[in-house]
């Protein structure tokens, strides 16, 4: 099992997700510059958060065209995983493998806090090792986490299941106080119909040690593992 | 030949950059503003070779692929000779 982390100009949490990987996941891992055209070593890919590009014209808008971006679109057509945090969720939505878009947060501020969020759905490559309904505390930092879609996509995310995570309050309530940023629907991450493609915007990999607030975001981690070893 | 762009958000979709920007205009005193929405300009510099249909359709497709996310705005092209 290998995974890959992939590093654009202006990445900048490619290594929280490398040393989540090789530290708690316990499985080799590579970082692949975003030149490389050839993801045929890897079993998963992460897209990880920062400001690819220096988030010019879009968050994300320029990312989906490097090079790497049409081995990820394959690769993801192939049925691999490939996991896209923050950044990388805005890449993924820009570059069409996700649906839906991140604009500008609701207060526009840059926000930079721990928030809730709940499991949607404990039955997918990511999240078999939570159960639907558990709140899990795991930090969000960023301006553009405003997830917007048309009714119709989000009628259909919620007939397949797509949303993964919402933002909920202590108690797993999902209201509107508990919405950082605007999002529609409260929605902090979604994948694709297949289930192999995931985005969010909170950072798992950012909760993964008890000294830094909180280890929730693990057991995505073990999640995506067991669906590689399983496959 | 130039091709102005102009990328705005779509009309469904909320902009509160547009919003922020109403509020400053009201402190500085103006009144009888209904709204501001925020967008985008770009001047693309093309070929003066290219005929106007050429250059519209460059200027098409670099709007519809990179400059304008069609899920959330709209764009309109004018080619100036």
């Amino acid at each position: 099992m290998k995974f890959g982390v992939i590093v654009f100009p202006g990445s900048n949490c490619d290594h929280d997700a490398y040393h989540v990987v090789s530290k708690h996941v316990g499985q080799p891992v590579d970082f692949i510059w975003h030149k490389q055209t050839d993801l045929s070593d890897y079993d998963a890919v992460i897209v990880p958060g920062g400001f690819s590009y220096g988030d010019y014209l879009r968050a994300g808008a320029l990312a989906k065209f490097s090079p790497v971006m049409n081995a990820v679109k394959d690769f993801a057509a192939r049925g691999n995983y490939v996991f896209g945090v923050c950044n990388g969720f805005q890449i993924l939505c820009e570059a069409g493998l996700l649906p839906g878009a991140l604009m500008r947060n609701s207060n526009l501020h840059f926000i930079c806090q721990h928030v809730n969020i709940r499991v949607e759905n404990g039955a997918m490559p990511y999240t078999s090792e939570l159960e639907a309904g558990e709140v899990l505390s795991i930090p969000i930092a960023h301006a553009e986490g405003n997830y917007f879609c048309d009714d119709q996509t989000l009628a259909e995310l919620e007939n397949n299941n797509q949303i993964i995570f919402r933002y909920c309050d202590e108690n797993g309530e999902i209201v509107d106080r508990a919405n950082p940023n605007g999002s529609r629907s409260n929605i902090a991450g979604i994948s694709n119909k297949e289930g192999n493609v995931l985005g969010m915007m909170p950072h798992p990999e950012r909760a993964c040690e008890e000294l830094l607030g909180s280890n929730d975001g693990r057991d995505i981690f073990r999640s995506l593992t067991k669906a590689i070893a399983e496959k | 030949m130039k091709a102005k762009v102009y990328v705005t958000l779509k009309p469904s979709v909320l902009d509160p950059q547009g919003k922020a920007i109403q509020h400053s205009v009201e402190l500085l005193g103006f009144e009888k503003i209904e709204d501001v929405r925020q967008g985008k300009f770009f001047e693309i510099a093309l070929d003066a070779n290219l005929s106007e249909t050429d250059a519209r359709d460059a200027a098409e497709n670099i709007a519809k692929n990179v400059l304008a996310n069609p899920v959330i705005e709209d764009y309109k092209v004018e080619i100036v000779s």
